[in-house]
């Protein structure tokens, strides 16, 4: 399907799009934490992949020798003259302008922000659950998961929720299109831009109580922002916040279809949710980010070139067994959990406590209204590529609560 | 006991007031904070433990022998 051959040396010719790492990338990761723990590939015009806890956190602590200008891995590389902003600040962004930029979003998605949203997101779970009740075989990623982080954020721009197929479109295409035809990505980036454009031109002419408005409004530095940058925030959440909390939504529920003796415990024991819900974080951390390299510098051994991606996937962090105990095993009451899902450094995801308030309702919900499930179709299930990893489709038997009874 | 969160490592994760909320309370970015002056009730430094353990830029500090004085002079 892609443009890249298949990947016979993880070491030295990765491809974080290949068919092998995109079905389980975890025994990848392990090896390579084990013999060879930052890999090199050519492709993609270089790229490293470190694989330890320790040489991730570096990275992410390290703002100087590599910089957030592009954080999607492609054979594109984001122009210099884009610095401090970068294509989608403040992801993109490296202080100083990073901080101001940051702080215009995070009293939006700040935890007091976000109980507000608590009852809207329960009702929408709700609504999703309906509608899949009466079917034996439904799919939680294709039916329920995907809907609920595009309906949150859609509420939270003031967008209707019938705009949210073609968010899902914008998505794939910037997230999961990176070994498409650079051509046709960019025609799918180009429609995306001026969805948005429309969006803030017709914000600016009606403002309302929504987060587009309070963007256009707030000050940074003692002025408002220009509507160019603000175009390019509300772009960055809607690509963030969408594909990143689908995918945990969906892991966590192939999880529990996986594991009945976990979905049975939970459902004994709701107290312990929260405790699994960052178990479920750890283990299957859906997002991958990247840096650039700033200058040609030598990290533990390895000589990179400017402009050189790093890969830091945080799901490989998460299962470094010099960082955890046990840490190929998912144990859904694991107390003591310093994951990194969420990043490290100055980039943690603005959208975290948004994120795990969805997370936990969308199993709340679920598991209410679905106390028994398991895979229909264990090779059905299809993954993600690319940077941002859960299930897409994900077939579930389910016996809901009205024909238990 | 008293706990602290060193401003310069917090990154507002919000391990420590999700897990201790009793210790721990939110700005209005996220950054966690330690509340009255951080002193922790003898009945909540094992919460204060699960807090510093979990969060993921080891930002929550323990101050184990906190002052005698203080904790007399400010029973909870």
């Amino acid at each position: 399907m892609g443009l890249h051959d298949p990947v016979t040396d993880w070491a030295t010719d990765f491809d974080h799009t290949d068919d092998a790492w995109v079905a389980d990338p975890f025994p990848i990761w392990d090896e390579l934490r084990e013999t060879c723990p930052v890999a090199h590939s050519e492709r993609y015009h270089g790229v490293w992949l470190p694989t330890r806890h320790d040489h991730i956190a570096e990275i992410a602590h390290d703002t100087e020798r590599f910089t957030s200008r592009q954080v999607i891995v492609s054979e594109y590389r984001a122009p210099l003259d884009m610095a401090p902003q970068g294509t989608a600040p403040p992801i993109t962004s490296d202080p100083p302008y990073h901080q101001g930029a940051r702080r215009m979003l995070l009293p939006a998605f700040s935890p007091q922000a976000v109980a507000k949203l608590e009852p809207y997101t329960r009702q929408a779970c709700q609504d999703l659950v309906d509608q899949l009740e009466g079917n034996d075989v439904v799919d939680a990623a294709e039916g329920y998961a995907q809907h609920i982080p595009v309906q949150v954020i859609a509420h939270m721009l003031g967008l209707p929720a019938s705009d949210g197929d073609q968010f899902r479109g914008f998505v794939n295409v910037v997230l999961e299109g990176v070994d498409q035809k650079p051509e046709d990505r960019e025609a799918g980036i180009v429609e995306f831009f001026r969805y948005l454009k429309d969006l803030i031109e017709d914000r600016m002419r009606n403002p309302g109580d929504d987060l587009v408005s309070y963007l256009l409004e707030v000050e940074l530095d003692g002025e408002k922002v220009d509507p160019f940058w603000v175009t390019r925030m509300i772009g960055l959440l809607m690509i963030a916040g969408i594909d990143t909390t689908w995918s945990a939504i969906g892991a966590s529920i192939w999880h529990l279809a996986s594991v009945p003796g976990d979905r049975e415990r939970l459902i004994a024991q709701p107290d312990l949710l929260p405790t699994a819900i960052e178990e479920l974080l750890r283990s299957y951390a859906p997002v991958t980010m990247a840096r650039l390299v700033r200058e040609d510098i030598e990290f533990n051994g390895c000589a990179m070139k400017q402009d050189d991606f790093v890969l830091l996937p945080f799901p490989a962090a998460n299962r470094d067994p010099a960082a955890f105990d046990r840490a190929d095993e998912v144990i859904i009451d694991r107390e003591v959990n310093r994951h990194a899902a969420f990043g490290l450094g100055i980039h943690r995801c603005v959208g975290s406590h948004l994120a795990r308030m969805e997370l936990r309702v969308a199993l709340e919900v679920w598991l209410a209204a679905f106390p028994d499930f398991s895979l229909a179709d264990a090779g059905a299930v299809r993954w993600s590529g690319g940077q941002v990893r859960g299930p897409r489709q994900l077939p579930l038997k389910v016996e809901t609560r009205s024909e238990r009874y | 006991m008293k706990v602290h969160v060193d401003q310069e490592l917090c990154q507002g994760h919000g391990r420590c007031y999700a897990l201790a909320p009793e210790l721990f309370e939110p700005d209005d970015l996220g950054n966690g904070f330690a509340i009255d002056e951080g002193d922790v009730p003898a009945e909540l430094e094992a919460k204060a433990r699960l807090a510093a353990a979990n969060c993921p830029e080891s930002a929550v500090i323990i101050i184990e022998d906190a002052d005698d004085a203080t904790e007399a002079a400010e029973p909870t």
